[in-house]
């Protein structure tokens, strides 16, 4: 009897510390994808309290030491780093978790420049993209964005780049004519336009004719102003007239309408007649009496 | 090399210039030189701009996590990276949490600056510790390294961070 007595004593006091320190112990994945579902297993006894904490998020819970507190799809969905404690009758105990951006894309940030610019210019528009996911986490392993600047007129321009630390960029070359062209960043099924209006260059080849208004004055007229791509150049341009007579000079600007720019300006025997638009410089004219 | 040093003394002289506070002062800021993917060139000015701003950044976010105030993010902070610390203080003080944030190292590098000048990418290697508090109570505290991708936007005379995400 007595033995036994002490033989149930000896294990009583063996278990005895056990069951008195159960507090909790964690087991944590080392990382989870953005918003899955996952299971933090505690061991120990009795009432813990789990903390989820870091930048994006804070989760508090009542958990049962020894099950598995269960955290579900959606409920840790921010990408960063957090401390997974359990504080329970026991020592506190602190891990790290990952929480990874979601793999699929959901949502793109489209940055282009500009929104409006000559017909022409090569490198002259640009892209920047950044890929989030579902949650509006920013998704830095490597993912291909395809740009395409489409006109209506000439073949599509595209270009694949593959984005590092969630960013990529493009440079396209504005279209040969004018209008509004489609500028679109997609990754996988996402996708974000960008309207980019392209408008025409500079003047090219710019000439005028001249001819007698009356015995005083000489008609000065533009052929239609167009672009070195053929495009019209719009009304309201300024183009230049300037006549130069002895020591004199007159200057007339006069803004394009209907395509051509005209005017009337005094007939000086012997005058040199030149014609521009901004720096562009077109034909000239010796005026001699007709 | 004599630009990061550069970098790193003005950086650190307009943190402690700014009233950093102790733990603010003691960390430890390097950059590196820019890696920049992109046809933007980057002017020493802006750089210098983006990263001081940065700074004043976690200084704000320290304070905000701490004393549970998200107006404090308000200059700092927009977009995703104010609405997550938002959300975040909201989580903290319904569950009688708060938590200190004490950076140690800042190890910094630029890697991207939109062409159309509109953002700034970031690598930043932090060394932190945070300290948990539930009701006061010190929960836990634990030493931190971790490289964090930011994303800043200009404002009207400051950058501020749109992203801020530890990987």
């Amino acid at each position: 009897m007595i033995r036994r007595f002490a033989i149930a004593l000896i294990l009583f006091v063996l278990a005895a510390p056990a069951t008195i320190a159960q507090g909790g112990s964690l087991t944590v994945p080392d990382s989870v994808a953005a918003g899955s579902a996952f299971s933090i297993h505690t061991s120990g006894s009795g009432q813990g309290t789990l903390y989820i904490v870091g930048l994006g998020q804070v989760i508090k819970r009542d958990v049962q030491l020894g099950d598995a507190a269960f955290i579900a799809e959606g409920s840790l969905h921010n990408a960063g780093q957090y401390l997974v404690i359990l504080t329970g009758n026991g020592p506190t105990e602190t891990q790290t978790l990952a929480v990874t951006p979601a793999a699929q894309p959901a949502d793109l940030t489209f940055l282009a420049k500009p929104s409006r610019l000559p017909v022409g210019l090569h490198d002259g528009i640009t892209g920047a993209v950044y890929v989030f996911d579902a949650y509006g986490n920013l998704i830095t392993a490597p993912v291909p964005v395809n740009f395409e600047l489409s006109s209506p007129s000439e073949p599509a321009q595209t270009r694949t780049v593959i984005t590092q630390d969630g960013a990529a960029w493009t440079e396209m070359n504005s279209t040969a004519h004018q209008g509004s062209d489609k500028f679109v960043a997609h990754v996988g099924s996402v996708a974000s336009t960008r309207i980019v209006g392209q408008v025409p260059g500079d003047p090219c080849g710019l000439q005028m004719t001249a001819s007698p208004a009356d015995q005083r004055k000489v008609k000065l007229a533009t052929a239609p102003v167009r672009d070195c791509n053929g495009n019209a150049v719009p009304d309201g341009t300024i183009v230049t007239f300037t006549e130069a007579y002895g020591n004199s000079q007159s200057t007339v600007d006069v803004p394009i309408k209907r395509g051509v720019a005209e005017v009337e300006m005094p007939a000086h025997p012997g005058a040199v007649i030149s014609v521009a638009s901004g720096v562009v410089m077109g034909n000239q004219i010796h005026w001699e009496r007709p | 090399m004599a630009r990061a040093l550069l970098v790193y003394g003005l950086v650190l002289g307009a943190g402690i210039a700014a009233g950093q506070g102790a733990a603010a002062g003691q960390a430890t800021v390097r950059v590196a030189p820019s890696r920049l993917q992109g046809p933007h060139v980057l002017a020493e000015q802006t750089e210098q701009g983006a990263i001081r701003d940065y700074l004043e950044a976690w200084k704000a976010m320290r304070a905000a996590l701490d004393q549970n105030q998200p107006g404090l993010l308000n200059v700092d902070f927009v977009g995703t990276a104010k609405d997550k610390l938002t959300e975040t203080i909201h989580e903290q003080a319904a569950a009688g949490i708060h938590t200190q944030y004490r950076d140690r190292a800042h190890n910094l590098q630029i890697i991207f600056y939109s062409p159309e000048g509109l953002s700034i990418e970031l690598i930043d290697t932090v060394d932190y510790d945070v300290q948990v508090f539930d009701h006061d109570h010190s929960v836990s505290t634990k030493q931190i390294h971790a490289r964090y991708v930011v994303l800043l936007t200009p404002a009207e005379v400051r950058w501020r961070v749109r992203v801020l995400q530890a990987e």
